[in-house]
């Protein structure tokens, strides 16, 4: 990092001497494993990442309790960079080269996650992500416990079809890359199932946006030709309210048009008035309203540990669980937490997961998940209408857009690649 | 679709007896009706959907009672002994009542009941279920809703129980629904082509644009009603383009009756002051979350007032949010009066520590502020929704512009603030103590921010971070308004909301902010002074 002429090396070594007697206490830490939480803690993603900042706290206290890792405790090391993108880096960066930390758990937006990308595969250090995200993404130093869209959005797709005889679609977002990825996927998917061009249609809003009305009634206009009409909405959190707000004013029901959501839950929920939104419905591959009894131990000691039985789990929040765990259950295996050892024995690593069942790291760097499908009840929960019957497992580069459908990922030796061209059959097809 | 469609002739068959035979309504022993009752907790939807329509056979009417039930999701099933029962959350427990006698039960603890599960389709059928059964009712609303379930099921075999209803209908609104159900029934159907040109025109004489769902699929059908189908939509569509029109200019007086309110406080700190304010959104912010307290005080020791809680949150707001206004000119801006970059970049300090004290108080995470019932809800204005919550907003906006310049005005403090911010030096000499009404001026325009909180908590999301999505239209507007200025404020806003609304169909919403930002910076290289400019020698002092 710090790039200091030869003449200051030795007042430096002379000072870290003496500094060395204080330092002491600093030997002990060699005793623990640190790790990285990389969550805003201020700015405007705060609302949804200070949630997964305490959830790894809570998971690293319980690990703790268990004797930690390798006989090490675990110790968190928390930075703040502050909804600012290229900050990201920057603390990433620190995390990684001056606390030299294990692993670390973080990001939420991929704006966030493509800025600490290079630095991570720069340092040969891991990350964890825990969101649902657009896809068309592999890196050997970055594991995506969040959905793929095939983990998400084509499910909820489906289930509109089969169960609710939907025949126009209306894909509206935020104008940022998910949302554009994900409508771009969508729409292909729907043109291969025959959903002709003038059924779909494709809205985008800034980010904020709060004033729906022409949006909403063009939606109403869009859904008044006597076909059945839903919207697929990956409008991104704070915009979601007066959406929502605006929908129920002007009369519209989930009877008449639902809008199945790829970014609202349970904490999302929080700040609305749930009443007039019953039976709309979002996609997640868990909610807090999972019968499983993983799930029900999971609640109970989460508020335990935050002392507040009011306090909602989520869905990256369950991701956030099992990617620590299945780091846990890696460095175990490895007997190390040098990184190389431990992304070679992650792959096929199964761990619980909060619905009962299983996930299993993929050699793309993706899990298995269940898909779940919920609507949305007076309290603030989801009633889960839909699953599907085996687990899914998460497919990095899609199938449905002409760049990325040939391409795969392995980060198994002797592959090791993150874009293999199964046409050409080279690593390093056509990204993007 | 088919089990739907068999459903609903039931039912409907099942309303035409029951009012045949209103005075013995068929009854069914409960030893019949309980299995069926108890079905309604299967294992999947079909199962429900058979148990349904396995219920509305029987006749009985206290069918419609459970089916109500079912839909709004009160009905649980015990997992012990899986009796079907109606609970009603009661802390960690479900108080129960028998869902056919009514009969009260032991409460169940909530870990021990499961909730029946309904989705979107199951509801819509019982929505049409209920509505077959309720098409005689006594009650006028239940028949208003009856006669909206089958126009959107447009079931055929419903036009004779239609016609029954229609001869003994009193009320006029329902009898005219109950004509459009039984048109576009007729329409649906494979009645003869004068029956079905008939009912085109009386379809389009109803709600245009569902008339436009019903009328599109017979468009390409070869013949008369082909040609009477495509003469309608045509007449339809000019109809529509002309309320396009003037929704595009209501939707745009409620964008700028909300720019308006988020705008008018700054008008008098940046304006009148010429103070560049940066926490001013967080003053909007402050009056959201005075809102939610004054909400949480309300929930917890006065339910009834529940209704007036934004008549009571309006002067608790401008308390606030002007006291705050006042310590912050005392403390912090009055040392940088003359400086206007120091005044930014102070202004905007104070607004992340507003931001971030808030977040700490709070959280992070949005709060819930309730609308109250007068402004839930909307109201058909010819072809034009209008939600009553936006249209309080328009007269709130109104109103607190009358009132600001009536206090400008007609006040001693009006006033003396024009005077000091005319010509400090001579108001000073005259008497007027400056330093004061420096205060209480940047109190005013923070008190009437944090109003403008008050009536953005209705449509927006109240967080931390709601005043930041204000701030840069609040200057937008104050500049092309003109600064200094409260009528160039009020114009200022309201073409910028109808100048959004009519770009946004062409445009995009992404497209169109950006178009609107370009024009003003255009309009703003011709008139740097904005729409209305003031003039005077004092303006450059």
């Amino acid at each position: 990092m710090f790039n200091l002429p030869a003449k200051f090396i030795g007042t430096l070594a002379a000072a870290a001497m003496g500094a060395s007697l204080a330092m002491s206490p600093a030997s002990a830490a060699d005793d623990t494993i640190k790790v990285g939480i990389l969550h805003s803690l201020s700015g405007t993603m705060a609302i949804s990442e200070t949630t997964l900042k305490d959830t790894m706290l809570f998971l690293i206290d319980e690990q703790n309790k268990k004797g930690g890792v390798l006989g090490k405790k675990l110790e968190a090391v928390v930075v703040d960079p502050a909804s600012d993108w290229p900050l990201f880096a920057e603390k990433a960066r620190q995390l990684i080269e001056q606390d030299k930390v294990a692993a670390v758990f973080g990001c939420w937006t991929s704006s966030s996650r493509k800025s600490v990308l290079p630095v991570f595969e720069e340092l040969n250090s891991m990350l964890f992500y825990p969101v649902q995200y657009e896809g068309e993404e592999s890196s050997r130093n970055v594991f995506y416990t969040g959905a793929a869209p095939n983990q998400q959005a084509i499910p909820a797709v489906d289930y509109l079809a089969k169960e609710e005889g939907v025949e126009r679609w209306v894909l509206a977002g935020t104008d940022y890359v998910y949302p554009q990825t994900t409508n771009k996927i969508l729409k292909a998917y729907l043109n291969a199932k025959g959903v002709k061009d003038e059924d779909i249609m494709i809205n985008y809003t800034p980010f904020g946006q709060s004033d729906w009305q022409t949006i909403v009634s063009d939606i109403k206009k869009f859904g008044s030709t006597g076909k059945k009409t839903a919207v697929v909405s990956t409008i991104n959190g704070d915009a979601n309210v007066p959406f929502y707000k605006e929908l129920a004013n002007q009369g519209i029901k989930a009877e008449d048009i639902p809008v199945v959501a790829f970014s609202v839950g349970e904490e999302e929920l929080a700040g609305l008035d749930t009443k007039p939104l019953v039976g709309h419905l979002a996609a997640w591959n868990y909610f807090q309203s999972v019968d499983a009894d993983a799930n029900a131990e999971f609640i109970k000691e989460w508020h335990a540990y935050t002392k507040n039985d009011k306090r909602v789990t989520n869905d990256p929040m369950e991701a956030t669980y099992i990617g620590f765990n299945m780091w846990v259950k890696a460095v175990e295996a490895a007997g190390t937490t040098d990184s190389n050892a431990v992304i070679d024995s992650i792959v096929g690593t199964s761990v619980p997961n909060l619905s009962g069942g299983y996930a299993t790291m993929m050699p793309n760097h993706h899990i298995t998940k269940p898909v779940l499908i919920g609507e949305v009840q007076d309290d603030g929960q989801f009633d889960i209408v839909y699953q599907t019957p085996g687990l899914v497992v998460g497919d990095e580069w899609s199938d449905y857009l002409p760049g990325s459908k040939d391409l795969i990922s392995d980060w198994r030796k002797p592959m090791s690649c993150g874009n293999f061209n199964i046409v050409s059959g080279k690593c390093g097809g056509v990204t993007n | 679709m088919r089990l739907n469609r068999l459903l609903s002739v039931f039912i409907l068959m099942l309303g035409f007896c029951c009012h045949i035979a209103q005075s013995n309504a068929q009854t069914v022993d409960d030893a019949t009706l309980r299995p069926l009752v108890q079905a309604l907790a299967g294992d999947n939807f079909e199962n429900t959907t058979k148990a349904i329509s396995d219920l509305v056979k029987t006749g009985d009417p206290r069918v419609s009672k459970i089916l109500d039930a079912l839909s709004a999701g009160d009905l649980y099933v015990a997992k012990a002994d899986k009796t079907v029962f109606l609970g009603k959350r009661d802390g960690s427990d479900y108080a129960a009542t028998d869902a056919l006698t009514g009969a009260k039960l032991d409460p169940v603890p909530r870990s021990a009941a499961e909730k029946i599960k309904v989705n979107n389709r199951l509801r819509r059928d019982i929505a049409a279920a209920i509505g077959g059964l309720t098409l005689m009712s006594d009650n006028i609303a239940e028949r208003r809703s009856a006669a909206e379930a089958i126009l959107k099921t447009r079931d055929p075999e419903s036009i004779p129980l239609l016609d029954q209803a229609i001869a003994v209908e009193k009320d006029a609104g329902v009898k005219a629904l109950m004509q459009q159900a039984k048109a576009a029934a007729v329409l649906n159907s494979d009645a003869a082509d004068d029956v079905k040109i008939a009912a085109i025109t009386e379809v389009s004489a109803g709600n245009s644009r569902a008339a436009l769902g019903l009328l599109t699929p017979l468009e390409n059908v070869q013949g008369p009603v082909g040609e009477a189908a495509k003469a309608a939509i045509d007449s339809i569509n000019t109809k529509l383009a002309f309320w396009n029109a003037i929704q595009n200019v209501v939707y745009g007086l409620s964008l700028g009756s909300v720019l308006l309110l988020a705008a008018i406080g700054l008008a008098i700190t940046f304006g009148v002051m010429g103070v560049i304010n940066m926490a001013h959104g967080e003053m909007v912010m402050i009056g959201a979350y005075t809102t939610f307290v004054v909400q949480q005080i309300i929930r917890t020791s006065a339910p009834g007032l529940f209704d007036y809680s934004l008549l009571i949150a309006l002067p608790a707001a401008f308390l606030v949010s002007g006291g705050i206004g006042v310590v912050i000119e005392r403390g912090i801006i009055r040392f940088l009066y003359g400086r206007p970059l120091e005044t930014l970049l102070a202004t905007w300090g104070i607004s992340l520590v507003l931001q971030q004290a808030i977040r700490s108080w709070f959280g992070a995470s949005n709060v819930q502020v309730g609308n109250p019932s007068w402004m839930a809800g909307s109201f058909d204005l010819g072809l034009l929704t209008l939600t009553w919550s936006r249209l309080w907003i328009i007269v709130f906006a109104l109103s607190v512009f009358a009132i600001l310049q009536l206090v400008l005005k007609k006040t001693m403090l009006g006033l003396r603030m024009r005077a000091v911010t005319q010509n400090r030096r001579m108001a000073s000499s005259m008497g007027i103590r400056t330093p004061w009404v420096d205060a209480l001026t940047f109190g005013l325009g923070s008190g009437i921010a944090g109003i403008a909180g008050v009536a953005l908590s209705q449509i927006d999301n109240v967080s931390p971070n709601l005043g930041q999505g204000y701030i840069i239209d609040s200057f937008m507007v104050v500049v092309f308004g003109g600064v200094g200025n409260l009528w160039g404020t009020l114009v200022g806003a309201m073409s910028l909301g109808i100048a959004n609304k009519f770009l946004e169909p062409f445009a995009g919403a992404v497209l169109g902010k950006i178009v609107v930002l370009v024009l003003i910076i255009l309009f703003i290289q011709k008139r740097p002074r904005g729409l209305f400019a003031l003039k005077g020698r004092a303006i450059e002092a």
